[in-house]
């Protein structure tokens, strides 16, 4: 095709050098030339990660320099370990672009060369809210032929899980399966991700650097640098925070704790919006560490290395490792270690070590396989590290300088003869008192976020503690003045004793900063009633607020709730839109799409 | 012609006047408040209103600060005070009550000094069925509270078991004849269809008018020799004159009261005076002239003024008198004798006309309850299933099983045995003659405690009783948390209002059968300073009593204290 200026973007006088250059091109010279056209691009458009403007990749056997980086992500780690992983890539003279798989248009996919994913796994090996349609369009019929696709899968999980990293597997075996050739093997990684994250990193380097026919040899690779003006804490330096206030939020009578915990930020420079979450590293029960020491007959003040620390056995116990969980990994290395024939028996056999695994701890297992061998030293080394635990923040920043306030839901049980307790939740309800401090850092997460415009409405839907965030919402609305309506589900068991912040809700609505407020109590009448059942009442209202521009979110109970609640918008919409269940599902997809359907559950 | 001296008081009215004044004959935005699910409460002006229908918001006052820190909102609950004329109730009716305490109420029941059924701790959700329920037994929660006429009293005594049904049937005519005749109550709590358009007031509310009598109002009818309604405490009392075992009348007393303020020496307790005598058919008529000269002339400016006792002292008794006549169109016959000699219950079995047997039992505080070891709710309940006459609450809150056939009184005493209930001669006669009303936690008037603390203070007053060998000598004793005077502590001969947790005005110099008010004796003292006074009082009582002199009788004669004869002298 000659160009000309009618049917191209150039003047007289470009194409006429281009139809002078372009005939004489060998087929290679193209390629390359397209290539470098492409990166010069991409390169001038970093600020801009809209994906429609996602270069398209020539074709052929030189190794493009681009690099996709896609994430799936409820709580925000999948994402900021994307985003670090892109920073390295682009030290190493990538192009790079990072998306959240939602905002990631699935028809571009045949067009992308290099891919890594980075995902985590929900639930029953479910897909995080942002992975839902893309996991489902590369699964389906509709998935393209990728033989040109070079891909690697990190994929985040919890082996307490059955079905751990099951989203990363998932995609791991489905690009391979449409053609994809795998730059590195996929790391699937448990609670404690920092490490094998930064390992799959590095292999994926490795490989695209060996491969790689130089183009634009790279120069010095800076390693990934958090940005200057975030707080020297972290993650991996968390803060002490102070506790200021716990207050148990259940009325007496109640069959449930909730506490509400103020924590001082004073001096950490750290800093969150609506909608993040606080990580804390917690301590196990005490107790719980006697009992694990006197079953397994171990001296206290053993000395014991906890990577380059020297610590003892107790305090080890205490604070570094995880001891109220089993894990098929744990099991099998228990095995190994103590060649139990029992025990290896179990871990032989899938389905009973799923069973057996489900509800017991590290006593449970000591006591079920005795005796042990090996030093405390040995065992302690097969321990998962103390993982942190992520709450939804409850509080404003602009309202509460220098504050973060928790939520947490105290949980106990009882499990295979002894009462067990939440290592988190029961430190903060039983035996943290104002002064004490907890490590904690903040998990920001860009999927649960007030709407930019304050004039935008929201639908807020939190039973339980699932209220959290939406007291952070609210407390930040009425900080900053925001106009926009808001709705509030809440429901628990009883109004008398589990009515979550009751006196701040009745303020706001007085006030005017919540609009309206519907509440459910499931176990004050004959009947059980849920939040979604105010829904339904409420259908012509909502879906009214929906068409008006509502933006809804969700928190909490991750099993029942949000998905009752996910299948009631569906309800509402074909109801109240006149449409079928696939439209109103549709409708709904396209909220989400438009970040107008968030979800903060666990 | 119009007496010059007939006029209410000036000034602007009361905040209370004006939300009866705009609540659409006592509806207000009820119905609408009930729906709301974000609090358990309802806004005052809905509260003031919700009186009128038997009921008020309450909260459990052990747990406000408690709440408060966890961002509750306090422990709202309705009271429910049920409207039960002389305080008769079928076996029936009274296994449903016992069964809405259960289900919606707090598990208890509280017999009132004014012979009611009164439920605690009912969520606000749960108000509906429970009054639903109710209205199914054939009872109801009309004029319990509020600016009406209340439940009206009526003896309970057995004694008097052959015109018992006759003035009962008085009691429960005016009961019902003066009720409010809004459709508010039925509207609102029984789904009744709206009244449509805005009817005439005349039309709807003939005797009292849109906006209520001033103050709430008190009727009583008593049977000498036994007051056990304290029928000079009424607004309006009528005392059964019998000849030759006939009820031939009434003689008239109005003008009583109970209730006053700390402090305020314009508010004093009162005893109504008899104006003289009237034949039972002409009860109603009295009643509402009584009812409408107060309606007219009470002081609805000034709601601690408002009762009709100042109505009385202000206009003066002759010219109330003047003007009942005038409205009656006829003249009130000259008063006649009669002679109260106690205004206590009688305890234990008695036996009636017709062959029908009695049992009074002693209940402490009024409280119907399962205790620890105590199964008295229970018990109660066992017998209502068998039990085929009547139950009778008394105005000392205790509880007569009425109407036992000879044949059937077996039955019942098995089970009195079974349960371990009492006629209370396991007690002081102190206890026995004790009340109390609910107090803390659910009032929230109250100041101290009264239904909680009384039985303890009487465990110690009982040593001092003991020692001077006054066990079995009758003795009134009366706790009040506050000076509004459930328990009519004025009219105890020992009396307690509360001024501040754990600290009590003390009154002494009340009669025995109820005809003299008492007066403070002791301010703002706690229990230490109670036994202190009452280790010298009672055993000097015990040495120097005149035969058969009563301890109200004895302090004013031996100069303890002086005599209050009359409401307006109370505070000298």
């Amino acid at each position: 095709m000659q160009l000309q200026v009618m049917n191209s973007p150039f003047n007289q006088e470009q194409t006429e050098l281009l139809n002078r250059l372009l005939p004489t091109l060998t087929e290679t010279q193209s390629l390359w030339l397209s290539g470098y056209l492409a990166a010069v691009q991409s390169s001038s458009s970093q600020a801009a990660p809209a994906v429609e403007e996602l270069p398209a990749v020539a074709s052929g056997s030189a190794i493009s320099k681009e690099m996709t980086i896609l994430f799936g992500s409820q709580t925000g780690n999948a994402q900021s370990l994307a985003k670090k992983a892109g920073k390295t890539l682009e030290g190493h003279g990538f192009q790079v672009t990072v998306s959240s798989m939602s905002d990631f248009k699935p028809n571009n996919l045949k067009k992308v060369k290099n891919l890594l994913i980075v995902v985590s796994t929900h639930g029953e090996g479910d897909p995080p809210d942002n992975a839902l349609t893309f996991h489902e369009f590369v699964h389906g019929r509709r998935a393209p032929k990728l033989e040109d696709l070079r891909f690697s899968v990190l994929a985040l999980g919890d082996s307490s899980y059955e079905f751990f990293c099951q989203t990363g597997k998932d995609f791991d075996k489905r690009l391979e399966e449409l053609g994809g050739t795998r730059i590195a093997p996929r790391v699937d990684c448990d609670l404690d991700f920092d490490e094998p994250a930064a390992e799959w990193v590095e292999s994926v380097l490795a490989e695209l650097n060996e491969g790689q026919s130089s183009v634009n040899s790279s120069g010095t690779a800076p390693a990934a640098q958090a940005p200057a003006a975030e707080s020297v804490y972290s993650r991996s330096n968390p803060f002490r925070a102070e506790v200021l206030e716990s207050i148990n939020l259940n009325g007496r009578g109640s069959n449930k704790e909730t506490r509400h915990l103020e924590l001082s930020l004073e001096g950490s420079g750290l800093t969150y919006q609506p909608g993040d979450s606080l990580g804390v590293y917690p301590e196990n029960d005490p107790e719980l560490v006697d009992l694990l020491l006197e079953e397994m007959n171990w001296d206290p003040d053993e000395e014991i290395k906890v990577k380059d620390e020297v610590v003892t056995l107790k305090e080890a116990l205490h604070s570094h490792f995880e001891i109220t969980v089993l894990t098929k990994p744990l099991v099998e290395k228990a095995a190994k270690l103590s060649g139990n024939e029992d025990l290896l028996q179990l871990v032989s056999q899938s389905d009973q070590l799923k069973a057996y695994i489900d509800g017991r701890d590290l006593i449970d297992l000591v006591r079920d396989f005795k005796p042990w061998n090996g030093t405390a030293q040995d065992f302690v080394s097969i321990l998962r590290k103390m993982p942190a635990r992520l709450y939804s923040i409850s509080s404003s920043l602009e309202a509460n300088p220098e504050e973060v306030h928790l939520t947490i839901g105290a949980v106990r049980y009882d499990a295979h003869g002894r009462e067990r307790k939440g290592v988190c939740s029961i430190l903060c309800a039983e035996r943290l008192q104002p002064g004490d401090t907890l490590p904690v850092f903040i998990q920001h997460n860009e999927n649960f976020k007030l709407p930019g415009n304050p004039d935008t409405s929201i639908i807020m839907i939190g039973p339980g503690t699932g209220v959290a965030p939406f007291r952070s919402f609210m407390q930040e609305r009425e900080e900053t003045g925001a106009e926009g309506k808001s709705w509030m589900f809440f429901g628990d068991q009883h109004f008398v004793t589990d009515f979550l912040y009751q006196t701040e809700w009745q303020k706001w609505l007085k006030d005017g900063v919540l609009t309206k407020m519907d509440v459910a109590f499931s176990r004050d009448g004959d009947e059980k009633v849920y939040v979604q059942h105010r829904m339904q009442e409420n259908s012509k209202e909502l879906f009214q607020w929906l068409e008006e521009g509502a933006s809804v979110y969700i928190c909490g109970d991750e099993k029942h709730m949000a998905h009752d609640v996910h299948n009631t918008l569906i309800d509402i919409i074909e109801k109240e839109g006149g449409l079928n269940r696939d439209e109103a599902a549709a409708y709904l997809a396209e909220m989400q799409q438009n970040k107008r359907y968030q979800r903060d559950v666990y | 012609m119009v007496n010059p001296k007939l006029k209410a008081p000036d000034g602007p009215p009361s905040d209370v006047e004006g939300i009866k004044d705009r609540s659409n004959y006592l509806r207000g935005t009820l119905a609408e408040v009930m729906q709301d699910r974000i609090s358990a409460g309802i806004p005052d002006d809905d509260n003031r209103l919700m009186k009128h229908h038997g009921s008020y918001l309450q909260d459990d006052r052990d747990l406000r600060n408690e709440r408060q820190k966890q961002k509750l909102e306090p422990a709202y609950q309705f009271m429910l005070r049920l409207r039960l004329p002389g305080g008769v109730a079928t076996p029936e009716q009274w296994l449903v009550v016992d069964d809405l305490a259960d289900k919606y109420g707090n598990g208890t029941l509280k017999l009132t000094t004014r012979q009611t059924f009164q439920m605690h701790g009912i969520l606000k959700w749960n108000m509906k069925k429970t009054i639903q329920e109710i209205h199914a037994t054939m009872l109801d929660t009309i004029a319990a509270c509020g600016d009406v006429n209340r439940n009206v009293m009526c003896i309970s005594n057995p004694d008097i078991s052959e015109i018992h049904s006759e003035v009962y049937e008085l009691a429960k005519m005016l009961s019902d004849d003066l009720l409010p005749r809004t459709r508010a109550y039925h509207e609102i709590w029984l789904d009744e269809e709206k009244v449509a358009g805005s009817p005439e007031v005349e039309e709807v509310e003939p005797m009292y008018g849109a906006l209520y009598l001033p103050r709430k109002f008190k009727i009583g009818i008593a049977v000498p020799p036994s007051n056990d309604i304290d029928v000079f405490s009424q607004d309006l009392g009528f005392i059964s004159i019998v000849e030759n075992g006939r009820l031939v009348g009434f003689n008239v007393a109005i003008g009583g009261g109970m209730g006053f303020s700390h402090g305020d020496k314009e508010t004093y307790p009162q005893l109504s005076k008899v104006i003289g005598f009237v034949t039972p058919d002409k009860i109603y008529d009295v009643a509402e002239k009584v009812i409408t000269i107060q309606r007219d002339y009470g002081n609805r400016s000034a709601r601690k003024n408002a009762r009709f006792k100042y109505t009385v002292d202000r206009l003066g008794l002759e010219t109330v008198k003047e003007e009942l006549e005038n409205r009656l169109g006829w003249s009130l016959d000259e008063a006649r004798p009669f002679h109260f000699d106690s205004n206590g219950d009688r305890y234990g079995w008695v036996k009636g006309v017709r062959g029908k047997w009695h049992f009074t039992m002693f209940i402490e505080g009024g409280r119907v309850a399962d205790f620890d070891g105590y199964r008295f709710k229970t018990a109660l309940r066992e017998i209502a299933k068998v039990h085929k006459g009547d139950f009778r609450l008394t105005a000392n809150q205790n509880l007569i099983i009425g109407n036992v056939a000879t044949g059937d009184k077996k039955k019942i005493e098995a089970l009195i045995h079974q349960y371990g209930l009492t006629d209370g001669s396991r007690y002081s006669a102190l206890r026995r003659g004790s009340m109390a009303c609910v107090a803390l936690p659910t009032c929230g008037l109250a100041m101290a405690e009264a239904e909680r603390y009384l039985p303890v203070l009487i465990d110690k007053i009982e040593e001092i009783v003991d020692e001077a060998g006054l066990r079995n000598e009758e003795i009134t004793i009366r706790m009040t948390g506050c000076p509004n005077g459930c328990a009519r502590h004025a009219l105890g001969e020992i009396g307690f209002i509360g001024k501040a947790v754990g600290k009590y005005n003390m009154y002494l110099g009340a009669a025995f059968d109820g005809s003299r008010l008492s007066k403070m004796y002791r301010e703002n003292i706690g229990e230490e300073d109670i036994l202190n006074e009452l280790r010298v009082i009672l055993p000097q009582y015990a040495r120097e009593r005149l035969d058969g002199e009563h301890f109200g009788d004895f302090v004013v004669r031996a100069g303890i204290i002086e005599a209050t004869t009359d409401g307006t002298n109370f505070h000298d």
